[in-house]
């Protein structure tokens, strides 16, 4: 998760560029229209993603079993995240509301997730595992 | 701590408290009118994200992250500070450029070069945190 991260601040940067120099460029005008792109990558593939990957590595682990089932987890967290913030962004550009309205549903299914495995680990000093 | 991340913490508190008076003069009746108004929201947004969010994720990953290698370092430090300067350069070329922008100036260079400068710091953090991001 944390290197899909980077790729996607690496591309959201990219499209940021391209529109930040369009602003003094009129042959770049068109680069504005990806505004929507370059906030999904960013804002979700790049700080979401990060956070959910550093929180997955740093919380305390459960042991055993339950360790297991939650790098499955983890696995199919990264997978709809990732697939999501794709449709989001190619849905926003190109005004497909059907794409992005699946695409978010995926990020929000992908938190979901994160969430249920990430609650059992929120716990003080001390606590018994 | 190193003094890559000493360096990305501090500047990035300097952009948090930047972003947020950005933010408020945009939000002052009695600014609207302003010549600079128009480029406070990019402002404000970008200071907030690259400036305060971003730079703070460099720093604490700088710092933070395992260390790859024999020789277990840091990492790139040309790299490393090339991130760093990049940003922030960039993003003082931005805050420049914008309102001249929106006053119809001719600031293709300027943002051109602002926005080269954040892009190369992107792929320099990039590129020098990739080795680091590894399985337990």
């Amino acid at each position: 998760m944390l290197r899909a991260a980077l790729l996607h601040l690496v591309a959201g940067a990219a499209i940021g560029a391209l529109m930040l120099s369009a602003k003094g460029i009129r042959a770049l005008a068109g680069a504005l229209a990806l505004l929507p792109a370059h906030q999904e990558l960013l804002l979700v593939g790049w700080m979401v993603q990060l956070v959910l990957g550093v929180g997955f590595w740093i919380l305390p682990r459960l042991p055993g079993r339950a360790r297991e089932a939650d790098a499955r987890s983890a696995a199919l967290v990264a997978l709809l995240l990732n697939l999501g913030v794709l449709a989001a962004a190619v849905g926003d550009v190109a005004t497909w509301n059907a794409i992005t309205v699946a695409g978010r549903a995926a990020e929000l299914l992908a938190v979901l997730l994160f969430l249920r495995i990430a609650w059992p680990r929120v716990r003080r000093y001390g606590m018994a595992v | 701590m190193p003094p890559l991340t000493r360096w990305h913490l501090r500047t990035a508190l300097l952009c948090l408290v930047l972003g947020l008076t950005a933010t408020l003069l945009n939000a002052l009746p009695a600014v609207a009118s302003a010549w600079f108004a128009l480029a406070l929201a990019p402002i404000g947004i970008h200071l907030l994200v690259m400036g305060w969010a971003t730079q703070m994720i460099f720093g604490v990953a700088h710092w933070m992250f395992p260390r790859a290698g024999k020789d277990r370092t840091f990492g790139s430090a040309w790299l490393g500070w090339t991130a760093f300067w990049g940003l922030n350069v960039g993003l003082l070329l931005r805050v420049v450029g914008e309102p001249l922008a929106a006053s119809g100036r001719p600031v293709a260079l300027l943002l051109a070069g602002s926005a080269l400068l954040q892009l190369g710091a992107v792929l320099a953090f990039a590129l020098t945190t990739w080795r680091r991001v590894r399985a337990a």
